[in-house]
C-alpha cells in the first residue's frame, strides 16, 4: 500500500528552482496496475524515483506499507529497496562484463543469499523468462528483448512487492515491447504492484489505472476498465 | 554480501580494466621491489661488518692507556699525563679468573731492510698469544715463541707482502733482517689474512714485545688485547681489568677498556640507520604508487557511475559500495606488493650472484613494512574515490551523469 500526501519535489538549477512535482496526493493499493503518463518534463520519472526510494521528496509524506519512508536514513531506504522494490529501466542497466545469469544473480549476491540457493533461483528465473539458453551470454550478445527479460528477471528474483518500470518498451520494437508488457502484466496478475512510466498511449491503455501528469501536477487519475 | 562474493565481484572488476590495473600494479611492484632490494643491500653490508668483527672474537676486550670518561674534577688542574700502560700491568691482568689470554701490543714504524732492499713497515711488538687472539694463521715456519713474554729474543714474523718484497720467491726462514738499528732472524711468515680492521696484516713485521719496546725506547704499551673466558664473562673481565689496574696505578682510573661489543653495536647502529634511510627513500615510491591507485580508482568510479546507480537501485547500502571499492584498491595494492616482492627477491638473488661475499638478505621487517605501506597507501588513496562512489545520488548515477 502506497500513500502519498502532498508530495513535492523541487530541484535547484543554478539560481532558479524547478518544481518537478507539486503536492501530489495519491493512494496505490497492493496488486494495482498503474500507468503514469504525460509529456516530457511532466514529472513522471521524478515520481517513479520517489516511489522507488531512489530520491527524497522536498516536502510531503510517503508511507509505504504504513511506514513513513521519506525521512528514513539511507541504510534503511537501501534495505527497503532490497526487500520490496524491483526496477526495470528503459536502457536495461545490465552490467556489461557479467553474463545474463550473473546479472540476474546480482541482487541476491548483494543481499548475501548463499550460493547454492542463488543458483537454484537464478536457473528457475531464467527458465521462467525463456532465456535459459542465453544464461552464459554477455549483454552485448543478447537482443533488446532478451536484455529486458534479463532485467525483469533481475528485478523480480528477490520477490519484491512493488515493480517500477521506467519506459520498459522505449528501446524495443513494437512486437518485442508487447511481449515485455505481457510479461510484466503476468507478474502483476500474480500479485505484484506494477507501476509503468510511459508515453506510449498503447502501453498506457493496457493498465487498469492511468495517472496523467502535467507540469508536476496530477491532471487525470482514472480507471480504464481494463480487466 | 559475503567476503567471497565481494572478492569475486572485485576481481571481475579489476580483470575488466586490465591495462590500467596492470600499470598501477607495476608501479606498486616497483616500489616494493625497491624497498626489498635496497634493504637487502644495507642488511648485507651490516652482516658483512658484523661477521668481520665476529672473526676477531666476540669476547675480546681492548685496554688503552688514558681515560676517556670525564670525571668531575676541579677545572684548572687537568694537565695530568696518563700513566703508562706497562708490560707488568698487562701481565697482572692474568690474575683475573675471567681472563683467558692477553696479548700486549707495542706499535711503531721502522725501516726494515734485507740486503739492498728496504722499506718502512709497521712493527707490532707482541707475544705468542696474539696469534690466537686475532685468529691469525702462520704461513711458513712458526709464530713468536710462546712463554717468553719478557725475553727480547731477536726473532721476527713477517707479513706476506713484506716477504714478497724482501725475498721474492726465496724462503725467508732463518734469514736475518734489519729492523731499525737491530737485527732479527725471520722464524715465520703470516698467512695472507687479508685486512683485519685497522691493520693491514700483509704489511706487518711482528717481533717480541720487549724487543719492540727497546726498539722504540718506551716502556709503555700501545694497547693490551684481552680475551675473556666467554662472551658472558666480558663484563666480569672488564670489571676485573679496571680493578687490577686501579690498584696498580695508585687508585687512579686511567685506562680505557673497550669491549668488541661496543664497537660492534656502534657499527650496527650506523649501518642500520643507513638502511632505514634508504628504505624510507624507496618508500616514497610506494606513496607515489598510492596516488596512482587513487587515479585508477577515480577513473573506475567515473566510468562505472551507471553501475553504481544500479547497485543502489538494487538495494546496496552506501557502506557496501564503499567496501567494494576499498577492496578493489586493496586488491590492486596487494597484488602489486606480491609481484614487487617476487621481483625484489629475484633482484637480491642476482646481487648475491654478482657479490657472493656479501650476505644479502632482506630483513623480515622490511618485507612486512613494504607490504604494509603498499596496502595502507593503496587503501588510504582508495578512500576518496570509494567515498565518492558511495555518496553518488542514485538518480543521477543511473542517468550515467
Amino acid at each position: 500500500m502506497i500513500e502519498l500526501h502532498r508530495l513535492t519535489r523541487t530541484f535547484v538549477v543554478g539560481e532558479s528552482e524547478v518544481r518537478a512535482l507539486r503536492e501530489v496526493s495519491l493512494t496505490i493499493g497492493d496488486g494495482e496496475y498503474l500507468a503514469i503518463m504525460g509529456p516530457s518534463g511532466s514529472g513522471k520519472s521524478t515520481l517513479l524515483h520517489l516511489l522507488g526510494l531512489l530520491d527524497r521528496p522536498t516536502s510531503g509524506s510517503f508511507r509505504l506499507d504504513g511506514v513513513e519512508v521519506a525521512t528514513l536514513d539511507e541504510r534503511e531506504r537501501a534495505r527497503i529497496r532490497r526487500e520490496k522494490v524491483g526496477f526495470v529501466f528503459q536502457f536495461f542497466h545490465l552490467v556489461p562484463r557479467m553474463t545474463a545469469a550473473q546479472n540476474v544473480e546480482l541482487p541476491l549476491v548483494l543481499a548475501g543469499v548463499p550460493p547454492a540457493d542463488r543458483r537454484r533461483r537464478v536457473a528457475a528465473a531464467l527458465e521462467g523468462f525463456g532465456i535459459a539458453d542465453r544464461a552464459d551470454h554477455r549483454p552485448d550478445e543478447l537482443s533488446g528483448g532478451q536484455r529486458q527479460r534479463v532485467a525483469i528477471a533481475r528485478a523480480t528474483l528477490h520477490r519484491p512487492t512493488l515493480l517500477l518500470a521506467d519506459e520498459p518498451t522505449g528501446n524495443l520494437d513494437r512486437a518485442t515491447g508487447a511481449e515485455v508488457i505481457e510479461i510484466l502484466e503476468h507478474l502483476c496478475d500474480a500479485g505484484l504492484t506494477l507501476i509503468v512510466v510511459t508515453h506510449d498511449p498503447e502501453v498506457g491503455a493496457r493498465a487498469r489505472r492511468i495517472l496523467r501528469l502535467v507540469d508536476g501536477s496530477v491532471v487525470e487519475d482514472r480507471l480504464t476498465g481494463t480487466a | 554480501m559475503s567476503l567471497l562474493d565481494t572478492l569475486r565481484f572485485t576481481l571481475a572488476t579489476v580483470a575488466g580494466q586490465r591495462l590500467r590495473a596492470g600499470l598501477t600494479l607495476l608501479a606498486m611492484a616497483i616500489g616494493v621491489a625497491a624497498v626489498v632490494v635496497l634493504t637487502a643491500l644495507g642488511e648485507g653490508a651490516r652482516r658483512f661488518v658484523i661477521d668481520e668483527f665476529a672473526a676477531l672474537g666476540t669476547h675480546l676486550l681492548i685496554v688503552l692507556p688514558g681515560r676517556s670518561e670525564t670525571v668531575g674534577a676541579a677545572p684548572p688542574l687537568l694537565a695530568e699525563t696518563p700513566r703508562d700502560l706497562t708490560l707488568d700491568d698487562a701481565m697482572a691482568l692474568l690474575q683475573s679468573p675471567h681472563v683467558s689470554r692477553i696479548a700486549p701490543i707495542s706499535l711503531g714504524a721502522a725501516e726494515v731492510s734485507f740486503g739492498a732492499r728496504s722499506r718502512e713497515v709497521t712493527i707490532v711488538g707482541t707475544t705468542a698469544e696474539f696469534l690466537e687472539i686475532r685468529h691469525l694463521h702462520v704461513g711458513l715456519g712458526q709464530f713468536l715463541p710462546p712463554g717468553r713474554s719478557r725475553v727480547a729474543s731477536s726473532v721476527a714474523v713477517i707479513g706476506p707482502k713484506v716477504r714478497e718484497e724482501m725475498f721474492g720467491m726465496a724462503s725467508p726462514l732463518g734469514e736475518w733482517i734489519r729492523v731499525g738499528d737491530r737485527r732479527f732472524r725471520v722464524v715465520g711468515t703470516l698467512g695472507s689474512g687479508g685486512e683485519s680492521i685497522g691493520l693491514d696484516l700483509d704489511e706487518l713485521v711482528l717481533i717480541p714485545v720487549v724487543a719492540a719496546q727497546a726498539l722504540f725506547d718506551t716502556s709503555s704499551l700501545f694497547r693490551v688485547m684481552v680475551e675473556a673466558d666467554s662472551r658472558l664473562a666480558v663484563p666480569l673481565a672488564r670489571a676485573d681489568i679496571r680493578r687490577i689496574l686501579r690498584q696498580r696505578h695508585d687508585g687512579e682510573d686511567d685506562v680505557t677498556v673497550i669491549a668488541q661489543d661496543a664497537v660492534l653495536s656502534t657499527f650496527d647502529r650506523v649501518v642500520r640507520a643507513l638502511t632505514l634511510g634508504v628504505a624510507g627513500i624507496a618508500g616514497i615510491s610506494l606513496f607515489v604508487a598510492g596516488i596512482l591507485v587513487m587515479n585508477v580508482m577515480l577513473i573506475s568510479v567515473a566510468e562505472r557511475t551507471a553501475e553504481i546507480g544500479l547497485l543502489k537501485a538494487l538495494g546496496s547500502p552506501p557502506r557496501q559500495i564503499l567496501s567494494l571499492f576499498l577492496w578493489e584498491a586493496a586488491l590492486l595494492s596487494l597484488a602489486g606488493a606480491v609481484v614487487g616482492l617476487a621481483i625484489g627477491q629475484l633482484g637480491v638473488a642476482i646481487l648475491s650472484r654478482i657479490y657472493p661475499a656479501l650476505p644479502f638478505r632482506t630483513p623480515t621487517w622490511a618485507i612486512g613494512s613494504a607490504i604494509g605501506t603498499a596496502l595502507v597507501c593503496g587503501l588510504a588513496f582508495g578512500v576518496l574515490p570509494a567515498r565518492r562512489a558511495a555518496q553518488l545520488d542514485p538518480v543521477i548515477a543511473l542517468a550515467g551523469r
